[in-house]
């Protein structure tokens, strides 16, 4: 049972969303599906990151009433890596947005959305 | 074929790694000194219940600037890549959205907003803030673009929301610069009584021009993509 903690829970959530989106990203041939593989990886990410700040019995870095303003450090779970889970979504959001603009004017250029028609760039 | 291998020799190996990661894993018993420090000093240097937007906003303002800049930027590319000829957009009539999505839409828009202000203006109080606040806001825009595809904003007025935000946002930093300890030092406002609207300093206010910023940039987005939507 040691194992079954609400951590390790997210964790291996979070594992697995990672995995499922590297594997999308890397075998499928569409473009919009291979965004969609990354905005996959990217909640995995994010997920991962906000599980490892979590420690058993702690609450939300959130003061009120139930918490009282003594010994708070005690209380809180880690504030830093929600901040910064905040700004990693923000910037997944903007570079989403960036992405499918991308494929919208490939699209209009070639009219294809299939990977294997540009080969311009191609290693 | 040798492409296929690559991938699954790729995928093993991260998740193996991902793997030892986690049976090695223990949890953390007690905060790191920087974070013990922000949930102990919060109340009496920021003044903000939440301590997560006291990071995002005044420990790390900095972060949070560069943050804004990166939204604006994509917004900006956005901009740039979907330009379009304004010619036969009024020519074409398309067929109109059902009666549900419009009554709705005439309905829930309003409410989605003000929903919007509440969360970026309570940002310092409850789980939330400008960026979540501008995102919901956004989505009120999304549902009006859904009602009518042929929406007309007025780009005037999402672009100087955005700007004269911006603009704010930086004058306010600098002001906590002279006046205050330090750039985007929230001090120069009296930090009011803990857990009340108007209390943090600068916070509230900082964080009403980034949900304003945000909304209009992610409805400005909305607008562009629709738009090209709309040409073909």
């Amino acid at each position: 049972m040691e194992y079954l903690s609400l951590q390790n829970i997210g964790l291996v959530t979070g594992f697995l969303l990672i995995l499922i989106g590297l594997y999308g990203a890397l075998t499928n041939r569409n473009i919009l599906r291979i965004i969609v593989a990354f905005t996959i990886f990217d909640a995995g990410l994010n997920l991962v990151i906000v599980a490892l700040a979590y420690m058993k019995g702690r609450v939300a870095p959130i003061i009120d009433n139930t918490t009282g303003l003594d010994h708070l450090s005690e209380k809180f779970v880690d504030p830093v890596p929600q901040a910064l889970v905040l700004t990693s979504i923000v910037i997944g959001v903007g570079v989403t947005a960036v992405m499918l603009t991308f494929a919208l004017r490939m699209f209009k250029t070639r009219h294809s959305l299939d990977i294997n028609d540009y080969k311009v760039t191609k290693w | 074929m040798y492409k296929n291998l690559f991938i699954i020799i790729l995928l093993t190996g991260f998740g193996a790694l991902l793997g030892s990661f986690l049976l090695t894993h223990h949890e953390s018993l007690s905060l790191p000194d920087l974070p013990a420090y922000y949930a102990d000093k919060t109340a009496t240097e920021v003044g903000a219940a939440n301590v997560v937007t006291a990071v995002i906003v005044t420990y790390r303002g900095f972060d949070t600037l560069g943050e804004v800049t990166i939204l604006f930027v994509s917004a900006a590319l956005i901009a740039m890549f979907l330009k379009h000829s304004k010619a036969d957009l009024r020519d074409r009539n398309p067929r109109p959205s059902s009666v549900i999505l419009s009554t709705a839409q005439k309905l829930l828009f309003p409410l989605i907003v003000l929903f919007g202000v509440y969360v970026f203006a309570n940002g310092h109080l409850t789980p939330g803030g400008g960026f979540q606040g501008g995102a919901i806001i956004a989505t009120g825009f999304l549902l009006l673009l859904m009602a009518n595809p042929q929406a007309e904003f007025r780009h005037g007025l999402l672009n100087s929301v955005e700007s004269i935000s911006g603009i704010t946002y930086v004058v306010i930093g600098i002001l906590g610069a002279v006046i205050g300890l330090g750039f985007l030092d929230n001090r120069f406002m009296p930090l009011g009584e803990l857990g009340s609207l108007f209390s943090a300093g600068a916070i509230p206010v900082i964080y009403s021009f980034i949900g304003l910023k945000v909304g209009a940039e992610l409805s400005n987005i909305l607008h562009h993509l629709n738009e090209v939507q709309n040409e073909e």
